[in-house]
């Protein structure tokens, strides 16, 4: 067994030497000459179709891509499914080393990772969300999501249309922006119509739609016509919102009305474009980090999309917008 | 907790169950033929993910329902094809061979949507269809006789399966085969062109699960749409037996503990909802731990078949 | 080595060197037909699978970081794989490791969280203890199930795996979620940071190899005396390669059987541990990233023994690093990633064919009067 262990680490080196073309790390100037593009790489655990947290971003940076005139002037890549935390360690790492200017780390499991990587490229903007930690580092920029703020005006709205008196909420775990959006709308619940009764199902998986489809199902039967819910599973609660065909739905994380332009009355949208066109600003500007950016309704960054699609009583949308001035404004105050 | 087992919630736990446990019908029935015929395919997810794929675009491209069954058919048998040369004909590991097609087809399945569709679109499925005058039948009605053709479809293969393994020659010869190979050779059976056709057959079945899932249930696609319910299917195989109506107890236990759950925390049951959704799986081991389990597997299961090998 | 007593439950063919090269070259010329095909679909995608396979190699071996990555990998495949290992020698199929890593990384996570104060080189062993016993736990539920109540131990597993993966997330939304993540409104599902000083040391620095490894290789080596040199490991061989002889001979089958799943749990749960200590240092959602699955190719691939699983599981490790390098050279969509290992899956375990009628050829040959060759 010594020999074949021999026979295969020869084989490697082999391989290695091969293929070892002087592709070690080296550290990257920042952005020269202007006809190099700007490079940002981004780095995702679950997959850029996944009609959710990935897509949201991905889609950001493609319409930024867009706006500064196309791959000659911004060069994007990605890793997605990247929900081992080492293989994402070294996408960024690797990411870095090959000159991008900014390598966004876009998962909250991907700190530890960043706290070390950052150190090495000096010259590189790390962007990591969720979460507010920037370690006290230079060069990492931190964003998060005030899930709890769409939330408050989607519940709000939730109130006012509900006929049924009992609202539903189809949840994957509760925990991170899925938790912080649900606390979110019932409150906003709650400080419209105490009377509401909300109800509460966790499917325990962020990816099973057969089970969050039977939970909003479970939902419906019980008497809820409304539903809202969090993680890319949820498009099976639509589903079955649409198979009842007068249950109406309020999304999170993206503009969820063309699953069901019927049904869907508001989303709450995450847009990262005005932060992303503000830390590509620093970053040319020289400021490679220290802030922590939170995405907010004051600030657009998160926005409630009304779908045209549904025809929104008047007195509803007012007291939706109302919500929304107040939080932009201060004087409701919504708790993660 | 009150109300937990009024008339309306009842009805409502049986009627989510019959939704739950069709694709683990198809799937686990397809399965029995093949472990009956001693081979062990862990790449049931794989192919219920890839037809579920095939049924979707097919469906979405074409609007025809059924052109979208047949395509799941299709894909599942060729993905039945890789399995059984592999598995029967290269004598392979079965566990490790089963899990090899279950990492192709995730990833075919996601590689397609992606390059394919790109984002999650959605299909008018198979609609709800009512039999006529037992879907009226006061409470009964409303749980078994109001769902859609393919839930229909799962349930009455049952009796289907159960007659082709144990009336027809057919049936005879897959268990012979399952159990005595060797003996099943000397006379003339061809073991190899047997286990060729059970595992297809469970493939082709493992197929229309994951079109139940795509044009049926839920009406849309998306990656890892099955999230391991393939696994649990083939679970559900050794559950139940190795025999249909077993299958059937195994799959309709499971569905309706998950129904329940859900129902419970709906209800506002004071129990973390990570220990409700747990209750399936806890009772599953719980059934199976009071149930004596005096069936023996296919004596040949997981074994490649040589000629003059034992 | 064989014994020449004729109800003897075991025959041990002599060393043979055809089989063992054949053993070697068979899943590496797999690998290459996988890849062959890959180059198929890569070019459908448009990419350019020169590129692509030279990023590739380069990943998993071109650069020292590239290098520990492998070997980081490597560690949790070699570590769930000696305990497939075992369970396979005694003809039970484990594919309960997702289980078991998550059980061992739980007790790993709260162990040292609860014994905060205690120095290193306490702390640390006893952490892996503890975890070992957790995924033992966790494997010996099947294993008994099996032994007592003859419930199929597939079955059992991938109920247990459902289990274990809830149980995490009950623990990570309440009572181990980061007080820190809490304070600030986060939430995250991740545990609060071990303390530093159960952290296993780095080997290579500002890379992420550590000393699990090292840890790996000695259970390998230990893992090889056990099932070679002991009773114990001697009866569960015996087990598997004829259960009624053994019987015959007074091994205790049932027990045997539910010793293998319990080791190949601990084994899974020393994975985990060493994943949580090694390189995450807290708990988090993901961790098992599928090695109890992975670990069953790796096993496979080094022949089922020990110190074949050495180079096998580096080689593995190697292939899933550099296919992640190549994702980011060549800009696929990570799920052909996915579909080429399956390809690899299917090609390597088919490979194995040639083996097995090259050593029955061999045997017929040699021992021309013997009893037939036992599959």
């Amino acid at each position: 067994m010594k020999r074949v262990l021999i026979v295969v680490a020869v084989l490697f080196a082999a391989a290695g030497m091969l293929f070892a073309g002087g592709s070690t790390e080296k550290a990257s100037g920042p952005a020269m000459a202007a006809a190099k593009p700007f490079k940002i790489a981004v780095v995702m655990p679950s997959a850029t179709t996944d009609a959710a947290f990935s897509q949201s971003m991905w889609s950001a940076l493609q319409s930024i891509q867009k706006e500064m005139g196309g791959e000659s002037k911004l060069e994007l890549k990605y890793s997605e499914n990247m929900y081992n935390v080492p293989d994402a360690a070294a996408a960024i790492r690797d990411y870095a080393s090959q000159g991008f200017n900014i390598v966004i780390a876009h998962g909250s499991q991907y700190g530890s990772s960043v706290q070390e990587i950052a150190k090495d490229f000096p010259e590189v903007t790390f962007a990591w969300g969720t979460d507010v930690n920037t370690f006290g580092m230079p060069n990492v920029y931190a964003y998060t999501a005030a899930a709890e703020q769409g939330g408050y005006v989607n519940g709000v709205l939730a109130a006012k249309l509900s006929k049924s008196k009992k609202v539903g909420v189809t949840g994957p775990v509760e925990v991170g922006d899925a938790k912080t959006y649900i606390d979110g709308f019932v409150q906003g619940v709650q400080a419209t119509d105490k009377s509401i009764a909300i109800s509460k199902t966790w499917t325990g998986s962020f990816s099973d739609v057969a089970l969050m489809a039977a939970a909003a199902k479970t939902q419906i039967a019980n008497g809820a016509d409304i539903l809202t819910g969090s993680s890319q599973s949820v498009v099976g609660s639509i589903g079955a919102a649409k198979d009842n065909g007068s249950v109406l739905w309020f999304g999170t994380q993206a503009d969820q009305a063309s699953l069901a332009p019927a049904l869907v009355v508001a989303s709450q949208v995450y847009d990262w474009t005005a932060m992303l066109k503000d830390i590509i600003a620093k970053h040319k500007a020289g400021t490679l980090g220290g802030i922590t950016y939170t995405l907010t309704l004051a600030n657009g960054g998160l926005k409630i999309a009304y779908n045209p699609g549904y025809k929104l009583a008047a007195d509803v949308k007012a007291a939706g917008d109302a919500a929304i001035k107040g939080i932009t404004d201060g004087s409701i105050k919504v708790n993660p | 907790m009150s109300g937990i087992f009024s008339i309306a919630v009842v009805t409502g736990i049986l009627n989510t169950m019959m939704g739950l446990a069709t694709p683990f019908l198809y799937a686990a029935l397809g399965e029995t033929f093949a472990q009956k015929s001693g081979v062990v395919n862990l790449g049931v997810d794989g192919i219920m993910l890839i037809s579920a794929y095939a049924a979707f675009y097919v469906a979405l491209i074409s609007g025809n329902l059924w052109l979208g069954v047949l395509a799941a058919a299709i894909v599942g048998l060729g993905m039945g094809l890789i399995m059984s040369f592999v598995s029967v004909t290269l004598k392979a590991e079965q566990g490790v061979s089963g899990i090899g097609l279950y990492m192709f087809g995730l990833g075919m399945s996601s590689l397609l949507f992606k390059v394919t569709i790109g984002t999650v679109k959605t299909v008018v499925g198979f609609p709800q269809v009512k039999v006529p005058l037992l879907g009226d039948i006061p409470v009964i009605g409303p749980i078994f006789f109001r769902d859609s053709l393919p839930v229909y479809g799962a349930f009455l293969l049952v009796p289907i399966a159960w007659w082709v393994l144990e009336r027809t020659t057919l049936g005879l010869k897959i268990k012979a085969v399952g159990q005595n190979p060797a003996a099943a050779d000397s006379v003339g059976i061809s073991v190899d062109g047997i286990r060729y056709f059970s595992v297809c057959l469970g493939a082709i079945l493992a197929g229309l699960a994951g079109a139940s899932l795509s044009i049926s249930q839920l009406n849309l696609f998306q990656d890892n749409l099955t999230a391991g319910q393939g696994f649990i299917a083939v679970a559900l195989v050794y559950f139940g037996g190795w025999s249909p109506f077993g299958v059937l107890a195994g799959a309709l236990l499971f569905s309706v503990v998950n129904s329940f759950q859900l129902w419970m925390q709906v209800l506002g049951a004071k129990i973390p909802s990570s220990v409700a959704v747990m209750l399936p799986y806890l009772l599953t081991i719980a059934a199976l731990t009071v149930t004596v389990n005096r069936v023996r597997q296919p004596a040949a299961l997981n074994k490649p078949f040589e000629r003059g090998e034992s | 080595m064989s014994a020449s007593a004729d109800v003897h439950p075991l025959r041990e063919s002599r060393f043979d060197w055809g089989r063992v090269v054949l053993n070697v070259f068979l899943p590496i010329a797999g690998v290459i037909v996988a890849l062959l095909i890959g180059a198929i679909f890569l070019l459908l995608l448009k990419a350019d699978p020169l590129a692509a396979y030279a990023a590739m190699a380069r990943g998993a071996v071109g650069t020292t970081f590239g290098l520990t990555q492998t070997l980081v990998k490597a560690t949790p495949l070699l570590l769930v794989g000696l305990g497939i290992c075992i369970a396979f020698r005694a003809n039970m199929i484990n594919i309960g490791g997702e289980g078991q890593i998550i059980a061992g990384a739980i007790m790993a996570t709260w162990f040292p969280l609860t014994f905060h104060s205690a120095p290193g080189w306490l702390l640390i062993p006893s952490t892996m203890l503890a975890g070992f016993m957790a995924g033992a736990m966790w494997g010996f539920v099947p294993g008994i199930l099996k032994a007592r109540l003859n419930v199929n131990e597939i079955l059992s597993t991938v109920m247990m795996n459902a289990i274990a993966l809830q149980l995490m997330n009950l623990l990570l939304q309440g009572p181990l979620m980061d007080p820190a993540a809490v304070k600030q409104g986060t939430f995250l599902a991740q545990s609060a940071q071990l303390p530093h000083q159960v952290w296993l040391a780095r080997l290579v620095p500002r890379t992420l190899l550590h000393s699990g490894a090292i840890v790996a290789l000695v259970f390998a080596g230990l893992v090889y005396l056990f099932l070679w040199r002991t009773t114990i490991g001697y009866a569960i061989r015996a087990v598997g390669l004829n259960p009624d002889a053994s019987r015959y001979a007074g091994i205790n089958v049932s027990t045997a059987q539910a010793l293998s799943m319990t080791l190949a749990g601990g084994f899974a749960g020393l994975a985990g541990v060493v994943e949580v200590i090694g390189v995450q240092h807290r708990l988090l959602e993901g961790l098992t990233s599928g090695y109890g699955f992975t670990g069953i190719v790796a096993a496979l691939l080094g022949g089922l023994h020990p110190l074949g699983l050495i180079p096998a599981s580096i080689l593995f490790g190697g292939l899933l690093v550099g296919a992640d390098t190549m994702q980011r050279a060549v800009q696929v969509p990570s799920a052909l990633i996915t579909a080429i290992l399956g390809l690899v899956v299917l090609f390597v375990s088919g490979a194995a064919l040639w083996s097995r009628k090259w050593a029955a050829r061999r045997m017929t040959f040699q021992h021309p009067e013997s009893e037939k060759s036992s599959p």
